[in-house]
């Protein structure tokens, strides 16, 4: 427990535990709406930084988790024998009957914790067991996205169409807008965060996490070893999906609305640019990053909102190519034990760029070419 | 309208759409089966080219601005290309997620930058005379079925480009360079290829034929900023159906995924349709895991 990183950490959670004293209500529901979305960015560190998957539709699980969510509230709103009033409005008469256990909270929660984890583990088993990766995944994985935010839009009479779900009831008995009731949101999320951070933490760290990043280096050396990859990955994805569904529904509680404008292609690459800035590698990175890039954001688009995608391009832009390990490469670094991390910080004898990449891992290219000849 | 008008005209926009997305695939399948890397900013070169032609049909007198604005769309995409290549993509050689969302970066920008000079609702482009009018079945079992000359002309250029990258990769030096580095780069290196110089050239040639899709779209739907986006995933979609830069696989692809969209756009929505479309290529990929036409090499793929 000495370790100069578990300090940092636990300080950085005291700070944000300290958090609702200082700030106004409406700043404590933007940090808590982003706390929730790092949530997320967690999973994404797992998947795009540790194995190599790259998720360009990771909105979709984050949609799922806020849907499924949003429907229980939507319908704690209304007495017997009502639906929900987008539904009168386009013409139903009676309750979807896939609407119906959603009824009940447990129900609801079970969804949001299984049913994005099932999808994404199936999906990932579907492609990675082919030997299917890579950019072919992260475009699958991108027309989802698509596939799943313009259903969701053209079934209005189910889903609330472009307007998605909003005008919530209850959340287990407490009403949401009661600033009690935020505070303990914000807990929640916090807590939730927490636990999150510290399990990717702990397994990131165990033999299957060694495993993820060998993958990542070298999928073909790993086979040649004797493992399998495909269930690693598909675990790995899996869990990455139900994380961005625990976000989404906290995100959805935090906010009070979900839409398809929220699960699209869009969003679903600016949770990589929240990653990709805090240092794809990083658990650290992944919290920094969402918390640094939201509040841009938020600073930016209010002030100036045309800037806003120049801002992002420009963003994707400097990080991939001039700072790949983000700010969470100077936070390892820093905190670095052996102190080489001071001079990494100022570029002395810091990894070369092209490490972080695929297949050309050894520099040289020697296991490039011995890979290459026949098998 | 007779029903099996109606078919004929779903088949039809079929072969339509078809082509678009092979105009707007070639460049992209190319280029991902020299380099590996997919350029997310590949769509806005559809815009790119749209936006072109719009400014040469109001600063050209008419009957000219046809064939110019179809060469300024190629040339202007294709310019724009090689200094996407030159800048960012070289740099990035080998890491293919990371171009990824590089490019994707510059897509979003040059989105921006539409938006803010052309404005977000999308500009018009009439097409010439002779290309508005439309061939229309009077009687017979077809009674109704209508063919805008407009997309004739899509589907004649697509074949036209289609044909003249065949004559190129398979008669040409050029094309002696780009299948050499297909199958081997580091070999062909050292041979004495420049494959820096093969890169740019087809990256260039895929960005261009690119803006000529856009051209040609411009006559059918006003151009906007996010043009790009609409076509841009089905074109990805193609890609991974036809197999790593093979012409014959694009094409195939990019006619399947043209008739299936259209064709389960009769029985189900269009929204209901891309999740089908998608179900498929999943479906497809168990069966053939590299596209249609494989690739077939004795090297350990990490692609």
């Amino acid at each position: 427990m000495r370790n100069p990183r578990t300090i940092a950490c636990l300080l950085a959670l005291g700070a944000l535990a300290l958090a609702p004293a200082f700030l106004s209500a409406y700043e404590l529901s933007l940090l808590g709406r982003f706390l929730a979305l790092s949530i997320l960015a967690l999973g994404l560190t797992m998947t795009w930084g540790r194995t190599g998957i790259l998720s360009l539709g990771q909105g979709l699980f984050f949609g799922l988790g806020g849907y499924f969510l949003a429907m229980h509230l939507k319908l704690m709103r209304l007495g017997a024998g009502e639906i929900p009033d987008f539904m009168e409005w386009s013409g139903l008469d009676h309750l979807p009957w896939w609407w119906k256990p959603f009824y009940s909270g447990g129900f609801s929660l079970v969804t949001i914790v299984l049913i994005p984890a099932f999808l994404a583990g199936a999906l990932a088993w579907l492609v990675f067991r082919r030997r299917v990766g890579g950019v072919y995944f992260a475009i699958i994985t991108q027309a989802l996205a698509l596939a799943f935010s313009t259903l969701l839009i053209s079934q209005q009479r189910y889903t609330g169409g472009f307007n998605g779900l909003t005008d919530f009831g209850d959340v287990f008995g407490f009403t949401l807008g009661d600033s009690g009731v935020q505070l303990g949101l914000y807990w929640v999320t916090l807590g939730l965060l927490a636990l999150g951070f510290a399990f990717s933490t702990w397994l990131l760290d165990t033999h299957f996490g060694k495993l993820l990043c060998a993958i990542r280096d070298g999928e073909n050396r790993v086979r040649f070893l004797g493992y399998d990859p495909v269930p690693y990955k598909v675990a790995i994805f899996a869990l990455a999906a139900l994380f961005a569904a625990v976000a989404g529904a906290l995100f959805t509680l935090h906010v009070g609305v979900i839409s398809p404008a929220m699960v699209g292609v869009v969003p679903s690459i600016e949770m990589i640019i929240w990653v990709a800035v805090g240092g794809r590698e990083s658990l650290a990175g992944a919290v920094l990053g969402t918390l640094a890039v939201n509040l841009g954001k938020d600073w930016v688009s209010s002030a100036m909102p045309e800037l806003w995608l120049f801002a992002m391009g420009l963003l994707f832009f400097v990080v991939v190519t001039i700072f790949p390990r983000g700010l969470g490469g100077l936070f390892e670094g820093w905190l670095s034990p052996s102190g080489e991390g001071l001079l990494a910080r100022v570029g002395i004898g810091a990894e070369p760029v092209a490490q972080l990449g695929g297949p050309q891992l050894d520099g040289n290219g020697t296991v490039e070419m011995m890979e290459k000849s026949e098998v | 309208m007779g029903e099996y008008a109606l078919l004929a005209g779903q088949l039809f926009n079929g072969v339509s759409v078809a082509s678009i997305l092979l105009l707007a695939a070639l460049g992209l399948a190319l280029s991902f089966g020299l380099m590996r890397v997919i350029n997310m900013a590949h769509g806005e070169m559809l815009m790119v080219g749209g936006y072109l032609s719009f400014l040469t049909y109001r600063f050209a007198p008419a009957r000219l601005g046809f064939v110019l604005a179809l060469i300024v769309a190629f040339v202007g995409a294709a310019a724009f290309g090689a200094l996407l290549e030159l800048v960012l993509i070289r740099r990035l050689y080998g890491r293919p997620l990371d171009t990824l969302l590089a490019t994707w970066g510059v897509s979003l920008a040059l989105q921006q930058a539409a938006r803010s000079i052309f404005g977000a609702i999308g500009v018009e482009v009439t097409a010439p005379k002779w290309l508005s009018g439309s061939f229309t079945v009077k009687s017979g079992a077809m009674a109704g079925f209508n063919l805008p000359y407009v997309r004739l002309f899509i589907i004649a250029l697509a074949v036209a480009v289609l044909s003249g990258t065949w004559l190129l990769i398979q008669r040409t030096r050029l094309g002696l360079y780009v299948r050499a580095v297909h199958q081997d780069r580091e070999m062909a290196q050292a041979l004495g290829v420049n494959t820096g110089w093969v890169d740019l050239a087809v990256f260039a040639l895929g960005t261009g034929v690119a803006g000529l899709a856009g051209s040609v779209l411009a006559f059918i739907a006003p151009v906007t900023p996010t043009v790009g986006q609409s076509y841009i995933v089905y074109a990805f979609l193609v890609v991974i159906l036809g197999g790593l830069g093979n012409l014959l696989g694009t094409l195939l692809a990019a006619a399947v995924v043209g008739l299936f969209s259209a064709g389960a756009q009769i029985f189900t929505s269009v929204s209901f349709a891309d999740v089908l479309l998608l179900m498929f290529v999943i479906a497809f990929i168990q069966f053939r895991p590299s596209g249609i036409f494989a690739a077939r090499g004795r090297a350990l793929e990490e692609a």
